[in-house]
């Protein structure tokens, strides 16, 4: 009976095509709201910048004008803290897991690494109120910056431990053929060759953390103002976003948005740049 | 012929070879430090623990049980009830769900198995590239832009549609679980589509060209032959959304409404353990108050960490254990 046969091949190539139009759809619902909120930002965001919003400090209310000087440079600053910490904990941690570790131990810690990955970002921020906010009786950019580091920690821990295994069993042979510590082996042979890669980690956690609003709203507090004692609150760009985006001032919104630039713009740069790096590292392997 | 003694042997021996082997101090330190830092991740979760449950051990101890239970949320009269935040934080992780999951999937099978090959990385970078927008930036985006034209378009036509059940009923505010849950959904539509992607990339080809041998359709060898093979590690990627849903606080708060009730319409504000938190810490006056937001930290984490222990098991027989996490 080839005529029915046929007609049911018909039908189900079309099913077929018809659920692989549907799944396209489904791509493009997936990037199309996304997309809309970068685009946003990005028309919003250049009708309202200009050179003074990288120079001053927040006007008050009614006042036309005024920058994010201050949040920006707070930011940078509790990065900069954020990575004291977060960067050699996190490396070296990695490090463990992949030349020391046993399978046990490493399965394990590897394990809470990715369920501390799940926490949410609020948490963190409580539990470094606890610890630093309460016990020192102020706000402070060390709190904020600590706050973003155990952030920093697992997400660090995971990317270096996966790019040093990549680094070929041989590189170490070699090194310690020819009589070098172990350790220098690791640190001057296996941890150069993954460096690249190590750094790509560390780039792509700051990244992360750089937009992160929640665990700074009660441990770098944010500031008005110019703070150069990091044990005082300090402002950060993302909560002076969040700030100005539920007040009722057009003025604010206004810098909300010249804000939200700035700060997808970075994240965006720093994203585009990793994407270039690790290509280049593929493209020539 | 005489055999040299051992006086004799470390006399005649060169000066080099008298050295000491050489230290092994600079391994064990290494070692060790390498090995705590690793151990630094223990400590954290002992860290959360303890720092919430000392912030809140009064509270626990004050309200017990009830606190789960309760719905007066009344800083003033210093009672705590935290169920309508546990109530907005299911049903706006729900709603979510519900939208997410779907598209999220899809998204992943047309990207490992339906779309032409050349398209298929350039829309991979895309989404992760877009997953990168900060949460505040996208709460921003949510107040301004995704509120106004919901409550101009679509939501008027659910309620003249489904306004008969009591999910959509009117007044339509604007700020509701609904915009909440719609945001939440696109907060994670990236991690879930990008781990379904993984997982669905570690199906063996073998089990689709068994199936392509047997004269499936494209679309029969992705439902015979890897749809079934990786539902396991899908549900997986799921509860891992899941999980991120229920900790999203910036862009929720910023759009839920933050009124602590219990309704059935999702027109309705609504609030969120995460959001209660980001929004009343820096007010809580009194010390109970300032407790009972711990406890609601606390119960934040135990559940998160429940729902990601699950999610990283499901992964873990799929991928063997590599890093389900690739969104940044």
């Amino acid at each position: 009976m080839p005529i029915p046969r046929k007609d049911h091949h018909s039908w189900r190539k079309f099913k077929s095509a018809f659920i692989s139009g549907l799944t396209f759809c489904s791509a493009v619902l997936v990037i199309a709201p996304l997309a809309l909120v970068f685009l946003h930002v990005l028309k919003s965001g250049v009708g309202a910048i200009n050179l003074e919003f990288f120079t001053h400090l927040p006007k008050p209310v009614g006042m036309a004008g005024g920058g994010m000087a201050n949040a920006i440079v707070g930011t940078l600053e509790l990065l900069a803290l954020a990575s004291v910490i977060g960067i050699p904990v996190g490396v070296l941690g990695g490090v463990f897991l992949a030349e020391y570790g046993t399978a046990r131990v490493n399965a394990v810690l590897r394990f809470i690494a990715d369920v501390l990955n799940g926490v949410p970002s609020i948490i963190w921020g409580v539990v470094v109120y606890g610890l630093i906010v309460l016990r020192f009786k102020s706000f402070s950019a060390y709190a904020g910056g600590l706050a973003l580091a155990l952030i920093m920690i697992p997400l660090i821990l995971r990317t270096t431990e996966e790019v040093i295994l990549l680094v070929p069993v041989g590189y170490r042979e070699a090194a310690l053929a020819l009589g070098i510590a172990r350790w220098k082996t690791i640190i001057q042979i296996v941890v150069k060759t993954a460096s690249r890669g190590i750094i790509t980690g560390i780039l792509l956690a700051l990244a992360r953390v750089g937009g992160e609003t929640a665990p700074l709203l009660f441990t770098a507090f944010g500031n008005r103002f110019w703070n150069h004692d990091l044990s005082e609150p300090i402002a950060a760009l993302p909560l002076q976003i969040f700030t100005y985006a539920i007040s009722p001032y057009d003025d604010w919104h206004r810098q909300a948005w010249a804000g939200a630039l700035i700060l997808v713009t970075g994240v965006f740069c720093v994203n585009v740049l990793v994407r270039i790096v690790t290509r280049v590292r593929t493209a020539s392997a | 012929m005489s055999a040299i003694t051992v006086e004799e042997a470390e006399a005649i021996r060169p000066a080099q070879a008298r050295m000491s082997p050489p230290s092994r101090f600079g391994d064990k330190a290494f070692y060790w430090l390498t090995l705590s830092m690793a151990f630094v991740v223990v400590l954290l979760v002992i860290l959360i623990g303890w720092e919430l449950g000392q912030g809140s051990w009064q509270a626990v101890q004050k309200f017990g049980f009830r606190f789960l239970t309760a719905s007066t949320w009344d800083p003033v009269a210093e009672e705590f009830g935290a169920l309508p935040f546990i109530y907005g934080t299911a049903i706006s992780s729900l709603v979510a769900l519900l939208i997410a999951v779907p598209l999220s999937i899809a998204t992943a099978v047309y990207l490992t198995e339906l779309a032409p090959l050349w398209i298929r990385q350039p829309i991979v970078s895309l989404i992760e590239m877009l997953a990168a927008i900060p949460s505040v930036i996208l709460g921003l985006w949510g107040i301004f832009v995704m509120i106004p034209w919901l409550r101009d378009h679509p939501f008027p036509f659910l309620e003249r549609v489904l306004g008969w059940t009591p999910f959509f009923k009117g007044p339509i505010y604007g700020p509701c679980m609904l915009a909440g849950g719609i945001i939440v959904a696109i907060m994670i539509l990236p991690i879930i589509t990008s781990v379904s992607r993984e997982i669905l990339r570690s199906v063996p080809d073998l089990q689709r060209e068994a199936a392509y041998a047997l004269g499936a359709t494209r679309w029969e060898v992705t439902r015979i032959a890897v749809l079934s093979y990786a539902r396991k590690g899908l549900f997986g990627a799921v509860i891992l959304g899941l999980g991120r849903a229920l900790g999203e606080t910036m862009a929720v708060t910023m759009v839920i409404g933050n009124t602590p009730q219990i309704a059935a319409s999702l027109f309705k504000p609504g609030y969120t353990l995460a959001s209660v938190i980001a929004n009343e810490f820096t007010e809580a006056t009194s010390d109970m108050y300032l407790q009972a937001l711990f406890e609601i930290g606390l119960v934040l984490f135990g559940v998160t960490i429940l729902v990601n222990l699950l999610a990283q098991l499901l992964l873990k027989t799929i991928t063997g254990g590599a890093a389900p996490d690739r969104v940044q």
